[in-house]
């Protein structure tokens, strides 16, 4: 397992772990009451989730099992760690944004670094999805 | 394949059946007003959804093809696996009887039941991750 799968995969897991820590607090609360102030983890609950989790998880899991370039070199993955770099300032801004007080701008600008991560990765791998 | 990664890809699967006609269901009942606690429909069919189906697919597939972690325990402690199946589906399915009796009565059972989903489900990631942070290696 390479070593951008191995970083992509953790961080994936970690955000499993707080995903669905956030996702029970938020229903516990809605089952049992006690801190109103915990529905402004909403949005870094599903961030982490969907994105953070399941799409970082697939991100890194493609770089290891997609077909390589003769001699079973990557291609240039200076892009997917980029990716990653960008897809994980998206999510860190988007989720705590709001927590933080941060406008709509902050919510526009992550937006637009998990975009800059998805065109960084799809630059990178799209020459590596071909017949081998 | 080995039976843990069957159970979660299998259940998964199921689960993706589920996701999609409850989400026929929760754009047909509005109006017709047909199943009680149907207001809570669109919040399931995301659970759903995201547990159901995503992460329970992955947890069985990562099972199965994630590089072994000994030879003793290739797949790591195979009871925290099927604790993590478990809790995963168990919790689930806490989570969608007490969503559905919570918008049907003001009761306290269906309140304790989505804290205890709560419990389950973060048990079971904690039990996947245990599980798999170990046979995240380079060889």
């Amino acid at each position: 397992m390479p070593a951008l799968t191995r970083v992509a995969v953790r961080a994936a897991l970690i955000y499993l772990v707080l995903g669905f820590t956030f996702g029970g607090l938020l229903l516990s609360n809605k089952g049992v009451p006690f801190a109103a102030a915990l529905w402004r983890l909403r949005p870094a609950h599903i961030e982490f989730l969907f994105v953070g989790w399941m799409v970082q998880f697939a991100l890194g899991i493609a770089h290891w099992i997609i077909p390589r370039f003769r001699g079973g070199d990557f291609g240039r993955t200076e892009l997917a760690w980029l990716a990653l770099g960008l897809l994980n300032a998206g999510i860190l801004l988007l989720a705590f944004g709001p927590l933080l007080g941060l406008g709509g701008w902050a919510q526009a600008v992550g937006r637009a670094l998990e975009a800059g991560a998805a065109v960084s990765y799809g630059v990178y791998i799209w020459p590596r999805v071909r017949p081998r | 394949m080995p039976p843990l990664s069957r159970w979660f890809i299998k259940t998964a699967l199921l689960y993706l059946v589920a996701t999609f006609v409850t989400g026929v269901l929760a754009v047909l009942d509005p109006p017709l007003q047909a199943i009680p606690g149907s207001g809570r429909l669109a919040i399931i069919y995301y659970h759903l959804f995201m547990l159901g189906w995503v992460s329970q697919l992955i947890f069985g597939v990562a099972n199965w093809m994630f590089p072994v972690r000994s030879r003793e325990a290739p797949r790591g402690n195979e009871q925290v696996g099927w604790a993590s199946y478990g809790l995963l589906n168990g919790g689930l399915a806490l989570l969608l009887i007490g969503e559905m009796l919570r918008a049907a009565s003001s009761g306290p059972a269906a309140l304790w039941l989505i804290v205890l989903a709560y419990l389950a489900l973060l048990l079971a990631g904690l039990a996947f991750v245990l599980n798999t942070w170990g046979r995240i290696k380079g060889h």
